[in-house]
């Protein structure tokens, strides 16, 4: 079980810097969002498989307000490019 | 010991689903092409992974799977709204991906002709 | 672990020299969403998940939505340098 935990941290790591260079080097600020939106997503399971590898219960609740929170930042971002907010 | 095996090979297929979809974030050209391997694949991605680690602990399922609804309720309508705000401020798309069968006839007849 | 802290400082640390330099100021939102992300993170590994819940939800959700609003009232500088 140790193993997997390692392959998937080390996978999920180097998304995160796939995702941080796109936000570096993208031509335009949708680019930049889209990494963002990655980023968020790759988190949020990292944080639940994070709480599976202490073995505590307390530390889903962090995953869930992660997950309904960051969805109001995106989109109050892209009202914002649409023009509207 | 089942539930541990397959929650073994389900955070396998995840993490390998999340890595895709990050690395076709860097490799696409454009940002529709980008949009689509950001939403589906790493969606996709985080469903498993999340239903897996509720699979390893039996006791948690509920709320892990509470956690995997609101990804998948959330996630498409964010990427849809990046979508949308993307055409409506004018990208452009990449120039492989766009058809005109209209012009490519019109090009087509043009060099026959002579 | 101490990898995994290692790897995420240095993250954080790119992120936040990205939000100094640049000239546009959505882009520095954006990053320091980023930023506000991988300290979540780094509570989270410090055993510390109140401090990581209440980092999450102002880092993510009120500070964007503020600084988005700032925006919308004064502007983007994208004047001077095109973006596009």
């Amino acid at each position: 079980m140790n193993i997997i935990s390692y392959i998937f941290f080390t996978f999920v790591i180097v998304g995160t810097f796939f995702a941080i260079l796109r936000i570096y080097l993208g031509p335009t600020a949708p680019d930049r969002l889209v990494g963002m939106s990655t980023m968020t997503t790759l988190t949020t399971v990292l944080l639940v498989f994070l709480g599976y590898f202490f073995n505590r219960y307390v530390y889903i609740d962090v995953a869930l307000v992660y997950a309904i929170l960051s969805y109001i930042g995106e989109v109050s971002i892209a009202r914002y490019l649409e023009g509207g907010i | 010991m089942i539930l541990t095996i397959i929650g073994a090979i389900l955070i396998l297929i995840s993490s390998a689903f999340l890595f895709l979809g990050a690395f076709g974030i860097y490799r696409l050209p454009d940002v529709y092409n980008r949009l689509q391997a950001a939403t589906k694949s790493t969606t996709l991605g985080a469903f498993i992974g999340i239903i897996g680690v509720g699979f390893l602990k039996p006791e948690w399922f509920l709320k892990t799977l509470i956690i995997a609804g609101f990804l998948f309720l959330t996630n498409p309508v964010s990427s849809h709204a990046i979508g949308r705000a993307s055409c409506l401020r004018g990208v452009k798309p990449y120039s492989g991906t766009v058809v005109n069968k209209t012009q490519e006839f019109e090009e087509c007849r043009s060099t026959k002709k002579e | 672990m101490f990898i995994i802290s290692l790897l995420l400082i240095i993250f954080m640390i790119v992120l936040a020299i990205i939000t100094i330099e640049f000239n546009d100021l959505l882009k520095a939102v954006i990053s320091s969403g980023g930023v506000s992300l991988i300290a979540s993170i780094l509570f989270y590994i410090l055993h510390a998940p109140d401090v990581a819940m209440a980092e999450a939800s102002i880092g993510a959700g009120l500070t964007i939505g503020i600084f988005v609003f700032a925006l919308r009232r004064t502007r983007r500088w994208e004047e001077e340098e095109e973006d596009e």
